[in-house]
């Protein structure tokens, strides 16, 4: 490096006193840091590009917005339950008996300039945050960037995401308010219907019996110490591993499992990304200008006796409130002298099941296909039928929990009844998924179908011929060698075939696991082979 | 394969030229393989083989000079742009202060201190993605992967180094010293877990669950107010919200509100269901019941008055009012429980005594 460098200087003219400065600002970094080192690593790292790649850049950059506005909403916040009479500068409140943790949230809306802005900011931050997490998640699973080598990370991104979920409760029960207050009285009502351990959980939570004094300043401290701590450490992990293995990318021209194509990110990465979290800033702030959101001095502060009609929690915690508004009437039994709250259980075991069957499907896909090989390639949602069912019937699980979060709105604005409503969805909760199922993979065999077809015989091109023997075609126009590559490289599975092992015994893991395979390979269309283009151009297309 | 040409052009040691060889047939990886099953998939040989890269397609800024020109005014207007923003935020923070009361003050700063902000950062965002997508270096360029794997030499290092510690420590031949770490580890988190103990105060919490304010006596009274009801202002029809008397004095005054709230309503006498045991509990036709539901503790707020029917405006568990608040649709499982009610001398409704059961949502230990 010296060498060139004396090489530079003395070949150049005279470098100028902004590159002289540059050049002696960074050698005295270097000669402190070796920090040449990283930039020559990861200074020319190639990005792969597509618009679906930037919905994680998008939870990552929400996240630093959610920091930001977040520190400053600290600074005026008091994280306390001691109650106070309002004397700010929203008059219909003022004289009202509240927590000091209301008081100052309406100060920080009502008495301090760009206050509000902030805390709508950070509200609309955080949604976004949560949605952007679980599209971010669907892009990965409907692709497969879950497959190997990226298990671990896609294990790592689902804790942020649960993170996410918990600095999203935890924050939206700090303000105290009367919305806040009834959904940590939905939480106390679910602790306290666990067996055995949930009267007490709730009491030590609540640090007494409900409402207590000190719920607010306990999430306070997990809100902004703990869970912040754990999701940050999660995230440079995420992005540690995100370098390792570096990006999946599509199925292209030139683009192999073994390169990387895109830009490098200095400087066209770099530049595109960071104008990207200026651009997701922008649009945040621009719509807590503009759109009111959690307008705690309508709601006035907590009190376990009043409640609005039409309360609605989070969207994103709507899945977990739809399971609980779905469980039918009478679910609750005596064992002995004790409760089972079986309306409480079941939809915990059920969002419990749900979410670990998220957690751990890249292993049991690993498992069924046995495939040890590294994937870079992401995969059209298409060439996977049976994944891409399964992505959709948990899809259509969730928005149907998500739909019951709202039955009461559903009712009231379609005119029907909410009794209607639920046992519609009660049924659909079941029926949704395999239909969504069968559908999906009805409809990605059929664009296999169609893919091959084209890369076969080239596309129906409008113009109609007349043969000299009459016979009218229509001519077919062929694909160009690049179109048609993105159509045919995919991988192709087959059902497992079931060996007896060295004992000569087939084991029950060896059944399941040959069963679920033939589940999902049994329908499949192979991609178009050199052969089958050859025989289709001899068959006189 | 215009990109490999240009990359081997660009200076400083660019992933590039490796990349030759790895499009084109990935020569360097499969000189030393790393076989692994591909389990079930179908390995063919006689794959349609790998287009390569299509030519590279200029864009119009590297094509026409003009539009070069054009786009670099744009990216610097738009930085220009931002730069306006921000002085606008700050002059919008002084110009337009919040006044006392007054909401459209409060409007108008969060306004137009966001616009600014908005104004500030996008010009920034669109400026510099325009410049990257115009006017940097367009093509793509291509790097090769490796296996994630380390390499034979690095794993055979790092298994040595195990080995090496394992023997210098002796972790694995002293099994005594190792088994009493161990255990002695599991055992430390102990004394931490316990230390949470002293979350909440050492009273059982389940005695507490099974009773609330009201007490034979207690007046009925309005919530928030605190003013006693006469039996004879619950006309038919109507609905009270309902706090014992003194509980607005109350040190605890939320808890025991979230235990003690009820709902008062009068039924004509005739359409009610009164089982054995409860007949004394109502005063003609005048019920109360708990207000918090069975379900996970909403306040079942909405009362239908011709049907009879109290809705819970979270999770829409119904109780029938003419049936001793039975449950009639929605995850609940037990009716709202009833507290028992006369007038005392001076004609206020008071309770005859506490809840018979305790109130609110389920709990293990409910029964007991």
């Amino acid at each position: 490096m010296t060498t060139t460098d004396t090489r530079t200087e003395t070949t150049a003219v005279a470098p100028s006193r902004g590159a002289r400065f540059t050049g002696a600002a960074a050698n005295y970094i270097d000669e402190r840091t070796s920090i040449s080192g990283l930039v020559k690593e990861v200074g020319r790292k190639i990005f792969p590009d597509h618009w679906s790649f930037m919905l994680g850049e998008v939870a990552l950059y929400s996240f630093v917005v959610i920091l930001l506005s977040g520190t400053f909403l600290t600074f005026f916040f008091h994280a306390s339950m001691t109650p106070m009479e309002y004397q700010g500068s929203y008059l219909p409140l003022k004289g009202i008996e509240m927590s000091s943790a209301m008081s100052s949230t309406l100060d920080i809306s009502f008495d301090i300039r760009g206050g509000l802005l902030m805390r709508q900011v950070h509200h609309w931050a955080a949604l976004l945050f949560v949605a952007s997490i679980g599209l971010h998640m669907l892009r990965v699973f409907f692709t497969g960037a879950y497959r190997k080598p990226r298990e671990i990370n896609w294990a790592i991104g689902f804790v942020l995401f649960i993170l996410a979920l918990a600095e999203g409760f935890t924050g939206y029960s700090l303000p105290d308010d009367l919305l806040s207050g009834n959904g940590l009285r939905i939480i106390d009502g679910l602790i306290k219907g666990l067996p055995i351990v949930g009267t007490w959980i709730s009491y030590l939570l609540f640090g007494g019996e409900f409402p207590g004094t000190d719920i607010v300043s306990r999430l306070f401290t997990l809100h902004i110490l703990l869970l912040p701590a754990i999701l940050v450490a999660a995230l440079g992990v995420h992005l540690l591993l995100l370098i390792i293995n570096k990006h999946t990318q599509f199925a292209g021209p030139g683009k192999t499992n073994d390169n990387v194509v895109g830009s490098p990110i200095m400087p066209v990465f770099a530049a595109k990304a960071g104008g990207f979290f200026f651009i997701v800033f922008g649009v945040i702030t621009l719509i807590a200008a503009t759109v009111t959101i959690n307008p705690i001095w309508t709601y006035g502060p907590y009190d376990p006796s009043p409640v609005s009609a039409g309360t609605q929690p989070d969207w994103y915690i709507g899945f977990a409130d739809g399971a609980l508004r779905l469980v039918p009437s009478g679910w609750e039994f005596m064992l002995g002298n004790f409760t089972v709250s079986m309306n409480i259980i079941a939809p915990v075991l059920v969002l419990g099941l749900f979410i670990v069957v998220v957690l751990i499907y890249p292993f049991i896909e690993a498992w069924i296909t046995g495939d040890k090989r590294e994937h870079h390639i992401a995969d059209r949602p298409r060439n996977a039928p049976t994944r891409t069912a399964i992505g959709a019937a948990g899809v259509t699980f969730y928005a149907v929990l998500w739909a019951a979060a709202s039955s009461d709105l559903i009712g009231t604005h379609f005119h029907v009844g909410i009794e209607d409503v639920i046992r519609t969805l009660q049924v659909l909760l079941i029926l949704g998924p395999i239909i969504a199922f069968v559908v999906t993979k009805r409809i990605c065999l059929g664009l296999m179908k169609k893919d091959r077809e084209i890369a076969l015989h080239g596309f129906e091109s409008g113009r109609i011929v007349r043969l000299p023997g009459g016979e009218y075609i229509e001519v077919h126009e062929q694909l160009s060698e690049y179109e048609r590559w993105k159509l045919t490289s995919f991988t192709e599975y087959t059902p497992l075939m079931i060996r007896p092992n060295a004992k000569g015994k087939i084991s029950a893991a060896q059944r399941v696991r040959a069963g679920l395979s033939s589940w999902f390979f049994e329908d499949r269309i192979s991609p178009v082979s050199g052969t089958d283009i050859e025989r289709s151009h001899d068959s006189g297309h | 394969m215009a990109q490999h040409d240009d990359g081997v052009a660009t200076p400083g040691g660019d992933p590039v030229p490796e990349a030759q060889n790895t499009a084109a047939g990935s020569a360097i990886q499969k000189a030393v393989p790393y076989e692994v099953s591909p389990g079930t998939a179908v390995v063919r040989t006689d794959n349609i083989p790998n287009p390569g890269f299509p030519p590279h397609r200029e864009r119009q800024t590297d094509l026409d000079p003009k539009k070069d020109k054009r786009a670099e005014r744009q990216v610097t207007s738009l930085f220009y742009l931002s730069i306006v923003g921000s002085v606008f935020a700050v002059a919008a923070y002084i110009a337009f202060p919040i006044i006392p009361g007054d909401m459209g003050s409060v409007r108008l700063n969060t306004l137009l201190l966001g616009l600014g902000i908005t104004l500030g950062l996008l010009g920034i965002g669109i400026g510099a993605v325009h410049w990257a997508k115009q006017l940097m270096r367009g093509d793509e360029l291509v790097e090769s992967r490796h296996g994630t794997r380390g390499s034979d030499t690095t794993r055979a290092r790092a298994v040595e180094i195990f080995t090496l510690g394992n023997q210098e420590s002796g972790f694995g031949r002293r099994s005594l010293i190792r088994n009493s770490l161990i255990g002695a580890l599991v055992l430390t988190p102990i004394p931490a877990v316990a230390l949470f103990r002293d979350l909440a105060p050492a009273e059982d919490p389940v005695p507490l669950l099974q009773h609330t304010m009201w007490k034979k006596g207690t007046r009925l009274t309005r919530d928030p107010s605190g003013t006693p009801i006469k039996a004879e202002d619950v006309t038919i029809g109507s609905a009270f919200h309902v706090i014992p008397e003194g509980l607005n004095d109350e040190e605890d005054r939320l808890e025991e509100k979230a235990k003690a709230a009820v709902l008062l309503m009068r039924l004509k006498p005739e359409d009610l269901n009164v089982s054995a045991g409860k007949e004394t509990w109502n005063y003609d036709g005048i019920v109360a019941y708990s207000k918090i539901c069975t379900h996970v503790g909403c306040p079942v707020a909405l009362y239908e008055q011709q049907t009879h029917h109290l809705l819970c405006p979270c999770h829409q568990s119904q109780f029938d009012m003419k049936h001793e608040a039975k449950v009639i649709f929605g995850p609940a499982k037990r009716p709202l429980p009833q507290l028992p009610i006369t007038v005392d001398s001076e004609g206020y409704l008071v309770a005859r005594s506490d809840f018979h059961e305790p109130v609110g949502p389920s709990f293990w230990e409910r029964e007991l």
